[in-house]
């Protein structure tokens, strides 16, 4: 279980880092989303893997994590997704709006000219 | 008021919560009445004001104030903490922002959709930053100023600022992306998130976890590293704030302070003298780094073709010479460190409202350094010139020189004195002369041009640089108490102990009502 789930944060990173790295804003933006997916399950994972235990203290069980799962993790998760959706949302329609202004989908903007004059 | 304890208990979070509010009144407002929301964003901006020198003129007395949102005792809930260096930071923040919502009137406001709004929350997700005490909340604020600041960087549109803003908003996602997991990492091994709580675990940690603690430690150096513009990670700076519109690239120079603050902050309490395994984990990189920077920044300034990329290297620039005070370690030159940070940050917002003003008087040429007629004011922006290129480059009288000269000194008692010497002077010199040039060609290579029927700026706009240039002034006359100011923040920085014993002392406040017994006398 631990093994395929750190396989799996390990290819979603590695897979993201790889498109991140590439020239077209729709391959970048796809690598930030695989990498943002590595992100959250390494969150999750940090709170230890627990199967079938709930994360609300019980009557009569002591209050401690042998019993129950983290649930600070959980809710740590959920912010990273709700900021990672966003964010992943506007980068996309900058990207959009990009391609309708230089007409190419290239991160800088056009092909082979990458930067202008004297910046 | 200011010692009633009543005000102090909540005044900590007003100033985040308070931008929080304007913000989301001026959404619904900004688009139908664009005077009134502009006005109520200068009242907030005015306010914070307030607020943040009644703060500092609390801190100033040595306490450190912790405040617990929702009552949650720390370190289960989330918790503020102010102290000197966090005053001190809100009030700068507000300067700034003040100019940049004077400059704003009736000129940038008027281009887009929703510039005070943006503002606003930009405001905010800078105080809560310069506040919080709690790791994750640290990255929620990050979080909430990065996306202000991606819609402000877009304002006005157009292809150069849309191409800025993708190589921006990407690096500073990995960015985040990369922050999240040293959060988690540092959670997964502590199980805490408080940063005082952080602070005694890590001394605590057993030894085989040391590899991960001192990962999780540097991974963080290089996500406040991308904040604060650092050597590998500050290319994407120098585009982005020559593209932004002005009164936002102003406002931008406080936020590279968000990075510096953060690693002063964190590397001091978290990882410093007592950090465990991780202690002084920055120590071997920082300065190092930061001279680098320096040194790059000074060329870029030199190779700089257009104005507005030369104050972006000053920037970063300056940002090396506060990294470099950061990485050298001790109270005194932190200390002269967060001197020099007051006045670089206004010099530089100063600036990027003047080239503006600049450009907007010599029509096609804008900010290119080529000669070309001005056809107003060019007394007025000369002299505007003059003054902040003396702040920034760190020429007598001003508070550069100052910040400078206090460093050097207390790099002296450093390991390395020569190479910190040697390249805080050569990085000023080649700054001096680069400064001495760009203004020889644009106000003296040319004469004054025919009116160009040019409508004069709105008064606000005009204001706005005046007092940012007067408040430059002002660091250098008030330099015995700031710099007094600045130390005791600096050796505080470094007395981690009131810091930790705040956050985790501070009791919850007694309810004052409860579902089965109703309100409690």
């Amino acid at each position: 279980m631990s093994l395929l789930l750190a396989l799996g944060v390990g290819v979603l990173t590695g897979t993201g880092v790889y498109l991140l790295l590439r020239a077209r804003s729709f391959d970048t933006i796809l690598g930030l989303t695989l990498l943002s997916y590595a992100v959250n399950l390494f969150i999750f994972l940090m709170g230890r893997i627990k199967v079938g235990a709930p994360p609300i203290v019980r009557k009569g069980m002591a209050a401690t994590l042998e019993h129950y799962a983290d649930p600070l993790p959980q809710a740590l998760v959920l912010t990273a997704i709700v900021i990672g959706f966003g964010m992943t949302a506007l980068l996309l329609a900058i990207a959009l709006r990009a391609r309708a202004e230089t007409g190419s989908d290239h991160v800088d903007g056009a092909e082979g000219e990458s930067r202008e004059n004297g910046v | 008021m200011v010692s009633d304890p009543n005000f102090l208990e909540h005044a900590i979070v007003a100033p985040v919560v308070l931008p929080l509010l304007a913000g989301a009144a001026l959404v619904p407002i900004e688009g139908r009445w664009p005077r009134l929301a502009s006005a109520l964003s200068l009242a907030t901006v005015l306010a914070l004001l307030a607020l943040g020198t009644a703060l500092a003129a609390h801190a100033d007395t040595g306490a450190v104030e912790a405040y617990l949102l929702g009552n949650w005792p720390a370190p289960f809930g989330i918790a503020l903490a102010l102290d000197r260096l966090s005053a001190l930071m809100l009030v700068l923040t507000a300067l700034v922002a003040l100019g940049a919502a004077l400059y704003a009137r009736d000129g940038e406001e008027s281009r887009g959709a929703h510039f005070h709004a943006l503002l606003q929350f930009q405001l905010m997700g800078l105080n809560g930053a310069f506040l919080t005490a709690d790791l994750f909340n640290l990255f929620v604020f990050f979080e909430v100023l990065l996306i202000a600041s991606y819609g402000l960087l877009l304002h006005g549109g157009g292809p150069r600022r849309v191409k800025a803003a993708i190589h921006y908003v990407a690096f500073n996602l990995t960015g985040s992306a990369l922050f999240l997991i040293a959060v988690a990492l540092l959670y997964g091994l502590t199980g805490t998130l408080n940063m005082a709580d952080l602070a005694e675990r890590v001394t605590r940690l057993p030894a085989e976890d040391a590899v991960l603690l001192k990962t999780a430690a540097l991974l963080l150096l290089v996500v406040f590293s991308v904040k604060a513009a650092l050597l590998p990670l500050y290319f994407w700076l120098p585009d982005t704030y020559s593209a932004a519109a002005a009164p936002v690239a102003a406002l931008f120079a406080i936020m590279t302070k968000v990075g510096v603050y953060a690693i002063a902050r964190v590397y001091t309490l978290v990882f410093g003298d007592a950090g465990g395994a991780a202690a002084q984990v920055a120590q071997p990189w920082l300065p190092w780094l930061a001279m680098g920077t320096l040194l790059l920044a000074a060329q870029g300034v030199l190779a700089a073709s257009r104005l507005r990329v030369l104050v972006a290297y000053l920037v970063v620039a300056s940002a090396g010479t506060l990294l470099l005070a950061l990485g050298l370690g001790t109270a005194q030159t932190v200390g002269a460190g967060l001197f020099y940070l007051i006045n670089s940050t206004l010099a530089a917002a100063a600036l990027f409202l003047l080239i503006d003003r600049i450009g907007a008087a010599r029509g096609d040429a804008d900010d290119a350094l080529t000669a070309a007629p001005m056809d107003s004011g060019r007394g007025q922006l000369g002299t505007a010139y003059f003054v902040l290129a003396i702040a920034v480059a760190g020429l007598p009288p001003l508070a550069g020189f100052l910040g400078k000269a206090l460093l050097l000194k207390a790099a002296t008692a450093s390991a390395w004195p020569v190479p910190v010497w040697g390249v805080v002077l050569v990085s000023s010199f080649a700054l001096i002369v680069a400064l001495a040039r760009a203004g020889s060609v644009v106000f003296w290579q040319a004469g004054d041009a025919a009116d160009r029927g040019n409508p004069q700026a709105p008064a606000a706009q005009r204001a706005a640089l005046p007092v940012l240039t007067l408040l430059v002034v002002a660091i250098a006359a008030l330099a015995g108490p700031l710099a007094d100011y600045t130390q005791a923040a600096a050796r505080q920085l470094f007395e981690r102990r009131a810091y930790i014993d705040a956050v985790l002392g501070k009791p919850p406040a007694a309810p004052l009502w409860n579902p089965r017994e109703g309100l409690i006398k």
